[in-house]
Protein backbone atom coordinates (compact mmCIF):
# COMPACT_ATOMS: atom_id res chain seq x y z
CA UNK A 1 0.00 0.00 0.00
CA UNK A 2 0.83 3.58 -0.15
CA UNK A 3 1.04 5.56 2.47
CA UNK A 4 1.60 10.09 2.54
CA UNK A 5 4.08 10.97 5.13
CA UNK A 6 4.54 14.47 6.16
CA UNK A 7 7.33 15.82 7.79
CA UNK A 8 6.95 19.06 10.32
CA UNK A 9 10.17 21.10 12.27
CA UNK A 10 12.68 19.00 13.28
CA UNK A 11 12.00 15.94 10.89
CA UNK A 12 10.99 18.07 7.91
CA UNK A 13 15.11 19.49 8.54
CA UNK A 14 16.38 16.13 9.01
CA UNK A 15 14.68 14.20 6.04
CA UNK A 16 15.43 17.29 3.77
CA UNK A 17 11.44 17.31 2.77
CA UNK A 18 8.42 18.16 4.12
CA UNK A 19 6.54 14.95 2.66
CA UNK A 20 7.44 11.92 0.69
CA UNK A 21 4.84 8.75 -0.66
CA UNK A 22 5.91 5.55 0.46
CA UNK A 23 5.12 2.06 -0.48
CA UNK A 24 5.02 -0.10 2.78
CA UNK A 25 3.83 -3.42 3.83
CA UNK A 26 4.13 -2.02 7.77
CA UNK A 27 0.82 -2.85 9.49
CA UNK A 28 0.47 0.10 12.05
CA UNK A 29 2.09 3.00 12.12
CA UNK A 30 4.22 2.56 15.04
CA UNK A 31 5.92 -0.21 12.50
CA UNK A 32 6.03 2.22 9.71
CA UNK A 33 7.53 4.66 12.08
CA UNK A 34 10.26 1.81 12.29
CA UNK A 35 10.48 1.08 8.97
CA UNK A 36 11.13 5.51 7.94
CA UNK A 37 13.65 5.34 11.22
CA UNK A 38 15.84 3.03 9.75
CA UNK A 39 15.93 4.52 6.78
CA UNK A 40 16.22 8.24 7.74
CA UNK A 41 18.16 7.83 11.41
CA UNK A 42 15.26 9.91 13.11
CA UNK A 43 16.77 12.62 15.57
CA UNK A 44 15.68 11.41 19.01
CA UNK A 45 13.65 13.94 19.85
CA UNK A 46 11.66 13.25 23.01
CA UNK A 47 8.51 12.10 23.43
CA UNK A 48 6.47 11.69 19.24
CA UNK A 49 2.66 11.72 19.33
CA UNK A 50 1.52 10.68 15.57
CA UNK A 51 -1.55 11.75 13.39
CA UNK A 52 -3.45 9.61 10.67
CA UNK A 53 -5.44 11.61 8.07
CA UNK A 54 -5.48 15.16 10.07
CA UNK A 55 -6.13 13.18 13.48
CA UNK A 56 -4.32 11.89 16.43
CA UNK A 57 -3.94 8.47 16.89
CA UNK A 58 -2.05 6.00 18.86
CA UNK A 59 1.06 3.95 17.74
CA UNK A 60 -0.93 0.28 17.22
CA UNK A 61 -3.55 2.23 15.20
CA UNK A 62 -3.59 0.61 11.65
CA UNK A 63 -2.40 1.41 8.20
CA UNK A 64 -5.05 1.66 4.92
CA UNK A 65 -3.86 2.10 1.66
CA UNK A 66 -3.90 6.06 1.22
CA UNK A 67 -3.60 6.87 4.76
CA UNK A 68 -1.61 10.72 5.35
CA UNK A 69 0.40 10.12 8.67
CA UNK A 70 2.68 12.64 10.51
CA UNK A 71 4.90 12.13 12.89
CA UNK A 72 4.76 15.25 15.69
CA UNK A 73 7.51 16.14 18.09
CA UNK A 74 7.30 18.05 21.03
CA UNK A 75 5.48 20.94 20.38
CA UNK A 76 6.16 24.61 21.29
CA UNK A 77 3.96 27.23 20.10
CA UNK A 78 3.00 30.33 22.24
CA UNK B 1 -12.39 30.41 16.43
CA UNK B 2 -8.82 29.30 16.42
CA UNK B 3 -6.56 30.51 12.88
CA UNK B 4 -3.27 30.51 11.83
CA UNK B 5 -1.58 33.63 10.31
CA UNK B 6 1.17 34.48 8.38
CA UNK B 7 0.84 37.99 8.98
CA UNK B 8 0.89 40.49 11.60
CA UNK B 9 -1.83 39.93 14.55
CA UNK B 10 -3.62 42.87 14.89
CA UNK B 11 -5.96 42.24 18.27
CA UNK B 12 -8.53 45.08 17.17
CA UNK B 13 -9.80 43.04 13.90
CA UNK B 14 -10.82 39.65 16.02
CA UNK B 15 -12.26 41.64 18.60
CA UNK B 16 -15.69 41.84 16.86
CA UNK B 17 -15.25 37.79 17.13
CA UNK B 18 -15.92 38.16 21.05
CA UNK B 19 -18.98 41.07 21.09
CA UNK B 20 -22.06 39.21 23.03
CA UNK B 21 -24.45 41.88 24.65
CA UNK B 22 -24.45 40.30 27.56
CA UNK B 23 -20.51 40.49 27.97
CA UNK B 24 -19.41 42.52 30.89
CA UNK B 25 -15.98 42.22 29.88
CA UNK B 26 -13.34 40.23 27.73
CA UNK B 27 -9.71 39.56 29.24
CA UNK B 28 -6.52 38.77 26.81
CA UNK B 29 -3.57 36.87 26.42
CA UNK B 30 -0.89 38.37 24.15
CA UNK B 31 2.39 35.94 23.42
CA UNK B 32 5.38 38.19 22.55
CA UNK B 33 8.90 37.28 20.76
CA UNK B 34 11.26 37.78 23.24
CA UNK B 35 15.02 38.52 23.04
CA UNK B 36 16.26 35.82 25.36
CA UNK B 37 15.40 32.25 26.35
CA UNK B 38 16.89 30.15 29.28
CA UNK B 39 20.08 32.57 29.37
CA UNK B 40 20.58 32.96 25.86
CA UNK B 41 20.39 36.03 23.39
CA UNK B 42 17.78 35.77 20.65
CA UNK B 43 17.48 37.32 17.79
CA UNK B 44 14.31 35.89 16.06
CA UNK B 45 11.49 33.07 16.31
CA UNK B 46 10.65 30.78 13.15
CA UNK B 47 7.41 29.24 13.99
CA UNK B 48 5.77 26.53 11.43
CA UNK B 49 2.55 24.49 12.34
CA UNK B 50 0.47 21.34 11.18
CA UNK B 51 -2.22 23.37 10.34
CA UNK B 52 -5.07 21.27 9.57
CA UNK B 53 -5.00 19.47 12.56
CA UNK B 54 -3.94 22.90 14.58
CA UNK B 55 -6.99 23.88 13.94
CA UNK B 56 -8.76 21.15 15.01
CA UNK B 57 -7.22 20.99 17.96
CA UNK B 58 -7.42 24.56 18.48
CA UNK B 59 -11.30 24.30 18.04
CA UNK B 60 -11.45 21.35 20.16
CA UNK B 61 -9.67 24.03 23.12
CA UNK B 62 -11.98 26.56 22.53
CA UNK B 63 -14.80 24.09 22.89
CA UNK B 64 -13.76 22.86 26.48
CA UNK B 65 -13.27 26.19 27.38
CA UNK B 66 -16.61 27.26 27.04
CA UNK B 67 -17.74 23.88 28.46
CA UNK B 68 -15.52 24.38 31.52
CA UNK B 69 -16.47 28.23 32.34
CA UNK B 70 -19.60 30.57 31.95
CA UNK B 71 -18.14 32.33 29.25
CA UNK B 72 -19.86 33.57 25.72
CA UNK B 73 -16.83 33.87 23.59
CA UNK B 74 -13.42 32.28 22.96
CA UNK B 75 -10.49 33.08 20.15
CA UNK B 76 -7.56 32.06 19.55
CA UNK B 77 -4.82 33.42 16.42
CA UNK B 78 -1.50 31.66 15.91
CA UNK B 79 1.24 33.50 13.73
CA UNK B 80 3.35 31.04 11.88
CA UNK B 81 6.54 32.07 9.60
CA UNK B 82 9.45 34.18 10.87
CA UNK B 83 8.90 36.92 13.49
CA UNK B 84 11.34 39.33 15.05
CA UNK B 85 11.45 40.68 18.52
CA UNK B 86 8.48 41.83 20.36
CA UNK B 87 6.42 41.05 17.56
CA UNK B 88 3.03 38.91 18.58
CA UNK B 89 3.19 34.95 18.21
CA UNK B 90 -0.71 34.25 19.92
CA UNK B 91 -3.43 36.52 21.06
CA UNK B 92 -6.19 34.67 23.00
CA UNK B 93 -9.15 36.65 23.86
CA UNK B 94 -12.50 35.51 26.02
CA UNK B 95 -15.47 37.15 26.26
CA UNK B 96 -17.96 36.62 29.78
CA UNK B 97 -20.51 38.21 31.71
CA UNK B 98 -18.29 38.13 35.06
CA UNK B 99 -14.37 38.30 34.83
CA UNK B 100 -13.63 35.61 36.85
CA UNK B 101 -14.48 33.35 34.10
CA UNK B 102 -12.96 35.10 31.46
CA UNK B 103 -9.48 35.33 33.56
CA UNK B 104 -9.81 31.39 34.30
CA UNK B 105 -10.64 30.64 30.46
CA UNK B 106 -7.95 32.74 28.73
CA UNK B 107 -5.37 30.86 31.17
CA UNK B 108 -6.88 27.44 29.88
CA UNK B 109 -6.74 28.51 26.42
CA UNK B 110 -3.37 29.62 26.34
CA UNK B 111 -2.22 26.86 28.46
CA UNK B 112 -3.86 24.32 26.36
CA UNK B 113 -2.95 25.48 22.82
CA UNK B 114 0.63 25.73 24.42
CA UNK B 115 0.87 22.15 25.69
CA UNK B 116 -1.22 20.19 22.62
CA UNK B 117 -1.49 22.26 19.20
CA UNK B 118 1.33 20.95 17.06
CA UNK B 119 3.14 24.15 16.18
CA UNK B 120 6.85 24.13 16.66
CA UNK B 121 9.10 27.41 17.61
CA UNK B 122 12.64 27.29 16.32
CA UNK B 123 15.04 29.97 17.94
CA UNK B 124 17.58 31.80 16.14
CA UNK B 125 20.83 33.14 18.86
CA UNK B 126 22.73 35.68 18.38
CA UNK B 127 26.12 33.56 18.73
CA UNK B 128 25.00 32.11 15.17
CA UNK B 129 23.30 28.84 15.66
CA UNK B 130 19.61 27.99 15.95
CA UNK B 131 17.54 25.13 17.74
CA UNK B 132 13.96 23.70 17.84
CA UNK B 133 12.27 24.15 21.53
CA UNK B 134 11.26 20.95 22.99
CA UNK B 135 13.31 19.07 20.09
CA UNK B 136 16.56 18.80 21.88
CA UNK B 137 18.30 15.49 20.40
CA UNK B 138 18.52 13.37 23.30
CA UNK B 139 19.08 9.23 23.28
CA UNK B 140 19.96 7.54 20.11
CA UNK B 141 17.32 7.46 17.71
CA UNK B 142 15.15 4.36 17.79
CA UNK B 143 11.77 2.94 18.43
CA UNK B 144 9.31 6.29 19.14
CA UNK B 145 8.95 6.75 22.84
CA UNK B 146 4.85 6.62 23.98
Amino acid sequence: MRIQVEYFAVLREHVGRGAESCETAAATVGDLYRELDARHGFPAVGRLKVAVNDEFRDWDTPLSDGDHVVFIPPVAGG
Amino acid sequence: MFRFTHDPIDPGSFHPLLDDPAAGGYCSFEGWVRNHNEGRAVLRLEYEAYESLGVKEGERILAEAAARFPILKAACVHRVGRLEIGEMAVWVGVSAAHRDAAFAACRYVIDEVKDRVPIWKKEHYAAGESGWINCAVRAPAGTPTR
